[in-house]
């Protein structure tokens, strides 16, 4: 039996992080929201697949039809052209079985990479075991202390999830992969710095830490770059390369006003829970905007995936927009209707130049640098490899992050686009990565899969960027940047416009502090009333729309419902 | 205190509500069933509040008596039971005295114990607080009664330490394993360490201080690491005065008179010996005065020997004929004398130490450790060479660290008053001259045993101390110019003549008593004191010091 699409909202959102947050919001506070998406899958490009799952993604984006719509159209957030399928690199199962090996799947289940002569992890092993990966479309870590990780403990949401630290920053410097230094620990730890250099880089991250106390020391160089200022503070080479690549992640040309808030921002996240800046969530960081929908769904919210919304009605005479139409032709009346970017028209746009983001998702079979632990999770930093190429971000993740096989390792390379993926990634790749078939270098980890395509950013634009109705909020999608503060603070600044008056994501009740009536009524906890409401609405609905329903192929709608989930971590199966 | 006098209300409420005698716990332990009662209500109770230390000894005494009626398998519950119990307590309280002690008495008392287990306790103890020492006591009893090895245990420290040097613990701890696992050459002193394994430390201590150059934990250990040398007591010197007829014995360190004989021409002699000042009880110098006699006539040579029979030494002097004394000691090079501070046993050593710190010190200016360590390591190497030097990081040293002026300045005049004690020893003279050196204390007067002619003007001295009571064979003592109102060690000088306290700060006629006991005393300079402006001053003064034959006022 379905549950129609209720015929009103509050408020009418498309899926993605920041959209999730304001649901979550907008519910938190008693709106009733109303969450579609198109896709079959939650978070949009946001989402974590499975193996399997990404590759009928990249079937999907491969193969584009799209309607065109009246007032919105979904357009392909990848360019076409550049996204393309390496499955396998070399000729798919063949590398696998070369080593002559019987092909034993079972033998090959426990391939522990610590074998003397490690085993070779076949593409079908990997299909097999597809379920095991969670594979996320962006690659960001969270800021111990941005916005974000603020966000999911004053809201509570952060009971959804589970998190690992991220335990080493590396970076590629003169042709190999080390360690950086970055915590007082580290510095003490480190073979690769003189002591004299440790006492430069503790005394220039000392500075950094509360840089705005000490204007005097950068006064001069507020119209110069921060390669310069580091060059100044007589760091050493090694110690410019650090500040500048991997702590502070911005290019050499970054005014040093930006460079020293990009360190210190660094810096004030480091030991708050752990010896690096970053955590991750367990599942990948698809888990996030699906833990805001969940909360947003314990407040009432309500989700159909597979759904879109055709056309928009406008008031003629205020020209806000009054309500949607959705894919089955049916009318939702709505105050505010929030989209992402990329669903709207180029009609709609005034002109926005678009970035686009490179993207790289490998498996692969070893650490970039080994450790004592097998189970490492790394970002990796690699600054440009020749003048005029951009720097590339690699986040390493192992098997107990639950987003790869055991024995695997997932990589994602991230930079701002120049070219297409594979022309920015590439050579990133080869540096580090040999081939499975030339398993001759010891210590340099083979890929196993590759897939290279490019995202938009749209971050770039703002409000005044598009030409549409006061009530309609664009969110831009994923940017480039390792944290993700801009889709908090844009989450932010549309709840603002949403509901001014309201806080945003109060705490939510812990399910143990709700006191229920005494006259036996359950689920009356704070909330859950809404909820209840919500879904009697869909109830009366469901009769009026029956007919069309029944006449339209089996579009499975997903209904937000359940009561409280367990706060154990969201486990897929 | 109001909550504890609640519990005790409590307790005995709940038992004084049961309806037999059990108030009182039967020692002889007939009753089982009752003590288990009453370990289950202390149980309650301890859980909240687990610094009842009376609880946990009842509970031990339950525990005991239960031990003789229960078979071993139950006793390894029982216990078992209890350290899960003691667990839940130390998260109520971490640093509870009772929870530990009794952890401690109930592993002893496993017919089983796991020490594996408590090993992993206190791990997880000490990461959640590395500066725990009850979790740092108990875990040393673990590790010594299941027997850890020494090295296992250093990589802990290495462990501890890597995650965060500023460990106090950790670094102490290093220090007592380092010995036992790299013990040095046994010429050397058996707690230092091999030279191999200290350079190993001192490049780990380095990275510590050049990261935080501010964090102490580091720097104490690095003083560990250069060195303490142990001063072997012994006798120093043995000086005797014919006319006088006295004999003083010193010691390289302060020491109390048992077992000290004196034996003149073979003869052992019935002495009193005494410290140079009735308040010095632990004296590096004891005097006694020799029956009348036995060596006034100057035509006599006298032998003399005294034996230590506590250290079972003894050190020989001759008085040979027509002289009024003679001494026999030690020739005080710099090395013995000083040096030992830091005993480091190469100099090469030390020299790039110092270079290592000059390094980090002129990244860091400002840093008192780094300063005082360059100090203390200069001294070592050469300190009449450094003197300069010295002195200026000692100005720095006030200036960066205001707190604690008075202190550098004490240091800063003890190693003055070491330098000028090196340079006389080297020019063999008995005349001592501390002019002008910002002195604020006086210290090593038992090295100034044999000086005849001091100088100390000019300084910021308040007192002359009962150690100065050590210048036996003092004449001359000139101290103008200082701040000085206490004369307490111008004590029985037997040869003192002549004192001048020009401009100082004595107010008082009694301030002078003590110059009654300094029988030679003939020439007095009191001009520029208060105590001038006394009426009849001169008259009481020569009431009081009837010897003095010139007196400036």
């Amino acid at each position: 039996s379905w549950i129609s699409v209720p015929s009103t909202a509050d408020i009418l959102l498309h899926l993605g992080l920041s959209e999730s947050v304001i649901a979550a919001a907008c519910a938190r506070v008693g709106q009733r929201v109303l969450h579609v998406d198109r896709r079959s899958y939650y978070a949009a490009n946001w989402a974590s697949f499975t193996f399997n799952g990404l590759l009928s993604w990249i079937d999907d984006n491969k193969v584009c039809t799209y309607f065109t719509l009246l007032f919105i159209t979904p357009v392909n957030s990848f360019k076409q052209q550049d996204q393309e399928e390496c499955a396998p690199l070399a000729e798919d199962q063949q590398i696998l079985s070369s080593d002559g090996e019987p092909q034993g799947e079972e033998q090959l289940s426990g391939s522990a990479p610590t074998q003397a002569k490690k085993k070779k992890i076949s593409y079908t092993k990997i299909v097999k075991e597809g379920r095991r990966f969670n594979i996320d479309l962006v690659s960001k870590l969270m800021y111990s202390r941005g916005l974000l990780v603020d966000l999911l403990i004053k809201s509570n949401v952060s009971r959804y999830a589970e998190f690992k630290n991220v335990s080493r920053i590396l970076t590629y410097r003169q042709g190999k992969v080390e360690q950086v230094p970055c915590s007082r620990a580290d510095v003490f730890g480190s073979k690769e710095l003189t002591v004299v250099e440790k006492r430069m880089l503790m005394k220039f991250l000392t500075f950094c830490l509360d840089y705005e106390q000490h204007p005097e020391e950068y006064q001069d160089f507020t119209e110069r770059s921060f390669w310069e200022f580091l060059q100044n503070n007589m760091l050493t080479e090694n110690l410019q390369h650090f500040v500048l690549h991997s702590i502070a992640m911005v290019p050499r040309e970054t005014h040093t006003e930006e460079g020293l808030r990009s360190t210190q921002h660094f810096l004030r996240s480091l030991g708050r829970y752990g010896n690096t800046p970053f955590l991750f969530p367990i599942y990948g960081l698809g888990e996030i905007p699906q833990c805001f929908c969940r909360m947003c769904a314990v407040f009432g919210g309500i989700y159909c995936l597979r759904h879109s919304v055709q056309c928009l009605v406008l008031d003629k005479e205020s020209g806000r927009c009054k309500a949607v139409i959705d894919t089955c032709g049916q009318r939702i009346s709505c105050s505010h209707f929030v989209v992402e970017d990329g669903y709207i028209r180029e009609e709609q746009r005034k002109g926005v130049e678009h970035k686009h983001i490179s993207r790289a998702v490998l498996i692969t079979d070893g650490l970039l640098l080994q450790s004592e632990s097998e189970q490492q999770i790394s970002l990796v930093t690699v600054p440009p490899l020749e003048p005029g190429a951009p720097a590339v971000r690699l986040v390493e993740l192992c098997s107990s992050t639950m987003t790869c096989m055991p024995g695997t390792y997932l990589v994602h390379l991230t930079c701002p686009s120049s070219g297409s993926a594979r022309e920015d990634l590439q050579p990133v790749v080869s540096r580090l990565f040999t081939k499975p078939a030339s398993a001759g270098e010891e210590g340099t980890p083979a890929v196993l899969w590759a897939v290279y395509f490019n995202m938009r950013d749209s971050t770039a634009a703002d409000r005044s960027g598009y030409d549409l109705p006061g009530n309609v909020h664009v969110c831009s999608g994923p940017d480039a940047a390792l944290g993700s503060d801009h889709s908090i603070r844009l989450a932010q600044e549309v709840f603002r416009q949403l509901a001014p008056h309201e806080e945003f994501c109060p705490p939510a009740p812990n399910p143990e502090d709700i006191v229920y009536d005494g006259d036996g009524g359950q689920g009356e906890g704070a909330g859950f009333s809404e909820a209840a409401q919500a879904e009697e609405g869909a109830a009366e609905e469901a009769e009026e729309s029956k007919e069309k329903e029944a006449s339209q192929e089996s579009s499975p709608v997903e209904v937000g419902e359940m009561p409280d989930p367990p706060p154990a971590p969201l486990a897929e199966e | 205190m109001q909550f504890s006098i609640y519990i005790i209300a409590e307790c005995n409420m709940k038992l004084m509500t049961r309806d037999d005698k059990s108030l009182l716990y039967n020692v002889g332990g007939k009753e089982g069933v009752l003590d288990e009662e009453v370990l289950l209500l202390t149980q309650q109770l301890l859980s909240s509040n687990p610094d009842f230390a009376t609880l946990w000894n009842y509970r031990r005494e339950i525990l005991l008596h239960l031990e003789t009626v229960r078979s071993e398998d139950e006793i390894q519950r029982l216990y078992e039971e209890e350290l899960s119990f003691l667990e839940a307590c130390l998260k109520v309280n971490p640093k509870s005295y009772g929870s530990w002690h009794h952890r401690g008495w109930v592993s002893t008392r496993l017919p089983r114990p796991d020490w594996a287990r408590e090993l992993s306790l206190c791990e997880r103890c000490l990461s959640l607080d590395d500066r725990n020492f009850h979790c740092w006591d108990y875990r040393r009893m673990v590790v010594r009664v299941s027997g850890v090895p020494v090295d296992q245990e250093l990589q802990f420290t290495d462990r501890l330490i890597g995650s965060n040097f500023s460990n106090y613990s950790s670094w102490h701890y290093r220090s007592t394993l380092l010995p036992l696992l790299h013990p040095g050459s046994p010429e050397t002193h058996s707690h230092r360490v091999c030279e191999e394994q200290l350079l190993k430390e001192y490049e780990l201590v380095q990275n510590a201080f050049f990261t935080d150059p501010n964090d102490q934990s580091a720097w104490f250990y690095y003083r560990w690491l250069l060195g303490r040398g142990v001063c072997v007591c012994m006798i120093s010197c043995v000086y005797v005065s014919r006319e006088g007829e006295r004999v003083v014995v010193a010691f390289s360190r302060p020491a109390l008179s048992v077992g000290l004989l004196l034996v003149v021409d073979g003869q052992p002699q019935q002495v009193n010996w005494r410290s140079a000042h009735p308040r010095l009880r632990h004296s590096p110098m004891w005097i006694c005065d020799l029956p009348p006699g036995t060596i006034s006539d100057t035509s006599n040579e006298h032998n003399l020997t005294v034996h230590w029979t506590e250290r079972h030494t003894h050190r020989d002097c001759a008085l040979y004929t027509g002289r009024s004394e003679s001494w026999c000691r030690d020739s005080a090079t710099d090395l013995e004398l000083f040096r030992s501070e830091l005993s480091v046993e190469k100099s090469s050593v030390l020299q790039s130490e110092l270079q290592s710190c000059t390094q980090l010190l002129e990244l860091e200016p400002q840093n008192k450790w780094c300063l005082l360590t360059i100090i203390l390591l200069m001294r070592a190497l050469d300190p009449l060479g450094y003197e300069k030097e010295t002195l200026a990081y000692f100005q720095t040293l006030k200036e960066v660290d205001s707190m604690r002026t008075s202190y550098y300045s004490d240091l800063c005049s003890k190693f003055m008053i070491e330098n000028t004690i090196l340079k006389m020893e080297y020019a063999e003279v008995r005349v001592f001259s501390l002019c002008e050196k910002n002195l604020s204390t006086l210290c090593h007067l038992d090295q100034l045993l044999l000086v005849t002619h001091i100088n100390l003007s000019s300084n910021q001295l308040l007192g002359l101390p009962p150690q100065f009571a050590m210048l036996q064979c003092l004449e001359v003592l000139q101290a103008d110019d200082n701040a000085i109102e206490n004369l307490e060690g111008v004590y029985h000088l037997s040869k003192l003549e002549e004192v001048s306290l020009r401009n100082n700060n004595i107010t008082q006629l009694s301030d002078l008593k003590i110059l009654t006991t300094c029988p030679r005393l003939a020439r007095l300079d009191l001009r520029g004191n208060p105590i001038t402006q006394i009426a009849n001053i001169q008259s009481q003064l020569a009431e009081l010091l009837p010897s003095i034959t010139e007196l400036l006022l």
